[in-house]
């Protein structure tokens, strides 16, 4: 017989539970007094706020479900029913359609500041490949979702993203007409998507899970990218980040709030008022913004097969970063080089994106072209061979180091009697 | 730590409340009166929705109803029951005694006034919701010639008060009235 665990909670009910079920343990473990650098900036909060984002979309989507009509000849008007009839259905869907947006932008903060400070790399490989498994669900469950409405864009939007798939050769259109469940973006496709779009969530649940217990395993990296040393190099998660979040979550709260209660259709396209008609495609037809560099990808190469790989290419390409990078040290603050280029890659996804958001023509085309060079380039060639020649700067010993030091010389028992505040 | 709060000390004079305990204090309303306030807008979702309140009102034409029959009307996706008494029938419900009634209420309180032949009802039992037999003259109509409801026996009379369990309650009287002689206005 094992031995029963011993729960040290006083209070008896929890205690009865904790012995034969230690989760009040584990949560006490994880989040309260979880080890964790205790130099974090801000850019640490967003994986905490990506998890809130989930959250927030799983409850307001499963509320808009119960009025939510899969069906080709209903679902425009049950959601015109949930905006104007419906109780606060009009706050519910925004609060789900901006939901999106800032689901995304979350994710690609949280993405650029473990590309910044090097979170990919040993041993944070599979917690950063679990993280790309999260943006390929995001992207699929986003684009399903979007499909709903059964708008303009929605229709039209389904039809191309669903025609990548007949650039393979041999089997790309029996692959379409599989995706479609007919010759045509119709009421099967709705149905499926509907169905996929509340599955795959859940799906991202478990995943956030997995990617959340890879972090608890290796532990969080830090600003200097180097490794914990002794328990001086961190506090407990709780209160320090638990408060430290909970300011980020005000920011990002009043953020969404704006974007619900003053521009909720900021981000929107005005062609999605108009229901799908499959006889006509809108004049303009663009992704959703978070979609748009890879829209650019796609169009900018004249190779119909060619730009789709190119366009996947450019997510999986993600899966490889951590051995792509040669380079040993983590964060950027300590690679001169590494420091200024992966910003000329974020300006190159930037205008990539803004270059998906116009018209194939003329400079944009070139334009387009450019960044996908670099983009390509970044990962291909410039990072392999970056981290043989840079010459980093000295690491400090550890993350207590540079805290004294920066700040000046300290009496040995400063911190034991802090200043006292006015 | 200790320099800090005797400072604190001096301000509230209460030894043990310290500036932090406010702060935790606030920080926690503020977030319930959030939660709360948002919660409202996801229970308030799962009432009737505007379109459903809208009291859709029907119509409801008399002439083709003879004396002694009912007519079953969709209302609200509720059944109503618009039934033509005879004068026996308004006789037996105005005569009877309220004593003998399990919900006292008399005859003149469920017609219109001067529309006495007329008997507008809830056709919904109220012992389980069961929708009671009764306006065909083919139906049983139960001992007090009203309606009788086939799936525990309760009885009604012909104002549609109950007069036998397991039903506690008379059937409800939708709102309507009559916009002329011959037709009905429900809602």
């Amino acid at each position: 017989m094992a031995e029963a665990h011993k729960s040290e909670f006083s209070n008896p009910l929890v205690n009865w539970i904790d012995t034969r079920l230690p989760i009040f343990t584990m949560m006490q473990k994880e989040y309260g007094t979880f080890p964790t650098p205790k130099n974090f900036n801000y850019f640490w909060n967003f994986g905490a706020l990506a998890t809130v984002s989930l959250v927030i979309m799983i409850v307001t989507g499963i509320f808009l479900a119960m009025n939510y009509q899969p069906n080709a000849q209903l679902a425009f008007d049950s959601v015109q029913h949930i905006m104007r009839d419906v109780n606060y259905g009009w706050l519910i869907r925004y609060i789900h359609q901006n939901g999106a947006s800032m689901f995304f932008i979350t994710v690609y903060i949280h993405i650029f500041r473990g590309m910044y400070y090097g979170s990919y790399k040993s041993p944070r490989e599979l917690l950063w490949m679990l993280g790309v498994v999260i943006l390929l669900l995001m992207m699929a469950t986003a684009f399903m979702g979007y499909v709903l409405p059964w708008g303009q864009m929605s229709y039209w939007g389904a039809t191309v993203i669903t025609n990548l798939f007949s650039a393979f050769p041999i089997v790309g259109k029996p692959i379409v007409t599989f995706l479609w469940g007919g010759y045509s973006v119709s009421n099967p496709t709705l149905n499926r998507f509907f169905s996929l779009h509340y599955l795959l969530p859940f799906v991202l649940v478990g995943v956030v899970f997995l990617h959340v217990a890879a972090l608890h395993v290796v532990g969080s990296n830090n600003p200097l990218g180097i490794d914990v040393k002794s328990p001086q190099d961190t506090v407990p998660f709780h209160p320090y980040y638990t408060v430290k979040d909970s300011v980020g979550l005000c920011v990002f709260f009043l953020v969404y709030a704006i974007l619900v209660f003053f521009a909720p259709n900021f981000l929107g396209d005005v062609n999605n008022f108009i229901p799908a008609n499959p006889l006509q495609t809108p004049a303009d037809i663009v992704p959703e913004w978070y979609l748009l560099p890879y829209y650019a990808i796609l169009r900018s190469v004249p190779n119909k097969l060619l730009g789709v790989c190119m366009m996947f290419g450019s997510i999986l390409i993600l899966f490889v970063l951590p051995w792509l990078d040669t380079s040993k040290v983590r964060s950027a603050r300590f690679r001169p080089i590494y420091r200024q280029i992966i910003w000329v890659w974020l300006a190159a996804v930037i205008v990539l994106g803004v270059c998906g958001a116009h018209k194939p023509e003329g400079i944009w085309v070139v334009l387009a072209r450019i960044g996908t060079l670099y983009y390509f380039l970044h990962f291909l060639v410039i990072l392999p061979i970056l981290g043989k020649l840079e010459r980093p700067l000295p690491l400090p010993e550890s993350i207590s180091r540079p805290v004294i030091v920066g700040g000046g010389p300290m009496p040995s028992g400063a911190t034991a009697k802090p200043m006292e505040k006015a | 730590m200790a320099d800090s709060s005797t400072a604190v000390v001096h301000h509230t004079g209460h030894p043990d409340v310290t500036k932090r305990d406010f702060l935790k204090l606030i920080t926690g309303a503020s977030a319930a009166i959030g939660t709360a306030a948002v919660a409202w807008a996801f229970i308030d979702y799962m009432n009737p929705a505007k379109d459903v309140l809208a009291l859709s009102s029907v119509e409801v034409d008399l002439t083709p109803i003879v004396a002694g029959q009912g007519i079953t009307v969709l209302w609200q996706g509720k059944p109503i029951f618009v039934r033509h008494r005879t004068e026996k029938e308004i006789k037996e419900a105005e005569d009877v005694r309220m004593s003998q009634l399990i919900e006292p209420q008399p005859d003149s309180q469920r017609v219109k006034p001067g529309h006495a032949q007329w008997i507008v009802l809830i056709g919904i039992c109220t012992h389980l919701g069961c929708v009671p037999l009764g306006n065909k003259p083919t139906d049983p109509r139960g001992d007090w010639g009203g309606w009788f409801c086939p799936c525990h026996g309760s009885q009604y009379d012909t104002s549609g008060r109950v007069r036998h369990g397991p039903a506690p309650a008379n059937l409800g009287l939708p709102p309507y009235a009559f916009e002329s002689d011959t037709k009905v206005k429900l809602g």
